[in-house]
């Protein structure tokens, strides 16, 4: 009984002792971590900042000038800046979007075969594999994409262009045949889908093996095979991670540079013909080819379009948060 | 509907550990049995056992029989999935489905029997389930709610509801009461006690007072030390259970003085 008494009501001077010894350093120590915490919250607000400022006021003098198109060679004639960054954003948005809708079904495969179905040898070996798969180097999957993969893919897009060409995106040339060699924006698709599959299966992978094992069980007791388990119980628990998983890979799809440039030919039309060369082009693959011969102007114009690749951007993960918060009373997480 | 089940010789293993041993043990139809015992003593594990869900742990296996009117649920032919959906089961803490309203919750069973179930129909359903549960008065009005927002005792009650959607034979119910305080607990055993007229039901508690008021029948089980199998060391009515059982064991744990 001694003890309680002492802690809740203690004599005055041991309490000041106990007071200087301890809360100097709790209190350095909480503060620090403040400061630490607080410090990298800001840090990235303020390169955010700073990255826009830059955009903006570099890209400002293309941004302004009325006469753009007679100064910078690669605009169309007659046409404005916008006749530049429309068909640029077209092209990057419409690759970004071709790429994520042949990743993510498979990304999500791959993560539930390893977190539900494979043997857990296999399934650790197998996100070792896909893990590995990031740290290839862009510059790697654009040669792959070029020198292997695009020969092999060519008779497949002329198959599409023959069987499927009735729908626009697989439309072939003036005379129904897909481009050879496939410099087009389909086979950059494929090459952006490898190059983002590894986040997005393991993001996915980690929020299936989240799922609470009350809730696996729920399903199983009610008489679930192991695709409804997956389907019951699974699937809407990580709906809102594999979303965040998607748009990381969106990011990066959008973004991607060097692939883009080794793989596509470019052209700048409002074309959703994938299976053609010479439509489309991204914006940060036309940066990466001009930059080096811009001048003054010029280089102010990629900028310009690079600002629109950063609104782009912000805009995808506004959207993508937006859908994950629609349904946050169903999310799992109260 | 309701149906007698029938545990012969039955050892259950996890790998090549011997959790429980050699348990035979009638349990009437629509009759309520209560199994108790100390912590580790397998009871829970021979409740997983009548409806096949400890095979979810790698390694788990069962020697004997469980006969459920006379047909063996370990038979060479028989899928543990049809097993599940003829044995409901209720768990220690309530777990409703928390991407789905309530209404879904009560149908989640149903649809993966059923597929097609007119509109109208599963209104009646999730009615007449929720009705059963004694939950539909607190609900009535927000069926498209998460089923997730309502209360523990709630909870426990909607997951009672999606057991029962199904007309299953038989209720397997693992402590549920165990994570309720005791206003939601009483609500519980009323609702065990209407429900027995329909089904059979298996009842896992550590609360013996709980297994003297819900059950028509207890066992206890009791395991020797750890790391030894656990075993039933006897099975009786209720009330002699609790007056006047035959086993020392079963008496010291009664009466308190282990467990």
């Amino acid at each position: 009984m001694a003890s309680p008494t002492t802690a809740t009501t203690p004599p005055a001077a041991p309490a000041r002792v106990a007071r200087t010894r301890t809360k100097p350093t709790d209190r350095g120590l909480d503060r620090a971590f403040r400061y630490l915490s607080v410090g990298s919250g800001v840090l990235i607000l303020a390169v955010l900042a700073a990255v826009a400022i830059f955009l903006v006021l570099e890209g400002l003098p293309a941004l302004t000038d009325s006469e753009l198109a007679d100064k910078v060679q690669w605009i169309p004639e007659g046409g404005t800046l916008w006749s530049l960054v429309g068909p640029l954003i077209f092209g990057t948005v419409l690759a970004a979007l071709v790429s994520l809708a042949i990743a993510v079904p498979v990304a999500v495969g791959i993560a539930l075969f390893i977190s539900h179905y494979a043997p857990r040898r296999l399934a650790s070996a197998l996100g070792y594999l896909v893990d590995l798969l990031a740290a290839i180097p862009s510059v790697v999957f654009g040669l792959w994409g070029v020198l292997v993969l695009a020969p092999r893919l060519q008779p497949v897009w002329q198959f599409l262009a023959d069987y499927l060409g009735w729908i626009p995106l697989f439309e072939g040339d003036a005379h129904g045949n897909a481009s050879n060699p496939p410099r087009v924006l389909m086979t950059t698709a494929v090459v952006l889908a490898v190059m983002i599959l590894p986040i997005i299966t393991a993001v996915s992978r980690e929020v299936f093996l989240q799922v609470p094992r009350l809730h696996e069980e729920a399903a199983l007791a009610l008489g679930a095979t192991r695709w409804e388990l997956v389907r019951m119980a699974v699937l809407p628990f990580g709906r809102s991670g594999v979303i965040s998983a998607a748009m990381l890979g969106l990011g990066r799809a959008l973004g991607e540079t060097m692939a883009v440039l080794m793989i596509l030919s470019p052209g700048l039309l409002y074309s959703f013909q994938l299976l053609v060369a010479s439509q489309q082009q991204t914006i940060a693959a036309n940066i990466a080819a001009k930059f080096n011969d811009a001048d003054d102007i010029g280089r102010s114009t990629l900028i310009a379009t690079g600002l629109a690749l950063f609104v782009i951007t912000m805009l995808v993960n506004m959207a993508a948060r937006w859908i994950v918060a629609r349904r946050k009373d169903f999310s799992g997480a109260n | 509907m309701a149906q007698r089940i029938d545990a012969k010789d039955l050892n259950i293993y996890y790998g090549s550990f011997l959790a429980v041993s050699d348990v035979t043990m009638s349990i009437d139809p629509q009759s309520v049995t209560a199994l108790i015992g100390p912590s580790g003593c397998g009871k829970s594990t021979f409740l997983r056992s009548l409806n096949r869900m400890h095979e979810v742990i790698p390694g788990a296996r069962v020697e004997g029989t469980v006969a459920m009117d006379g047909v063996d649920l370990y038979g060479a032919d028989v899928d543990p999935v049809a097993v599940r959906r003829q044995v409901g089961m209720v768990f220690q803490r309530p777990n409703p489905f928390p991407t789905m309203s309530i209404a879904e919750n009560v149908l989640a069973g149903v649809r993966l029997n059923n597929k097609r179930i007119s509109k109208g129909d599963a209104q009646d359903l999730v009615e007449q389930s929720l009705r059963h549960a004694n939950l539909w008065n607190e609900v009535k009005d927000r069926l498209a709610k998460p089923g997730s927002g309502l209360s523990g005792g709630q909870q426990q009650r909607l997951c009672i509801a999606r057991a029962i959607a199904v007309k299953p034979q038989v209720l397997l119910m693992d402590e549920p009461c165990s994570a309720l305080d005791p206003i939601s607990t009483l609500a519980i055993e009323d609702l065990i006690a209407q429900l027995k007229s329909e089904y059979t039901i298996v009842i896992v508690t550590h609360n013996m007072q709980q297994a003297a008021r819900v059950s028509d029948r207890t066992g206890f089980f009791n395991l020797a030390g750890v790391g030894q199998p656990g075993r039933l060391v006897e099975i009786d009515a209720t009330s002699t259970i609790f007056s006047s059982p035959t086993q020392q064991a079963t008496e010291d744990y009664i009466s308190g003085r282990f467990g």
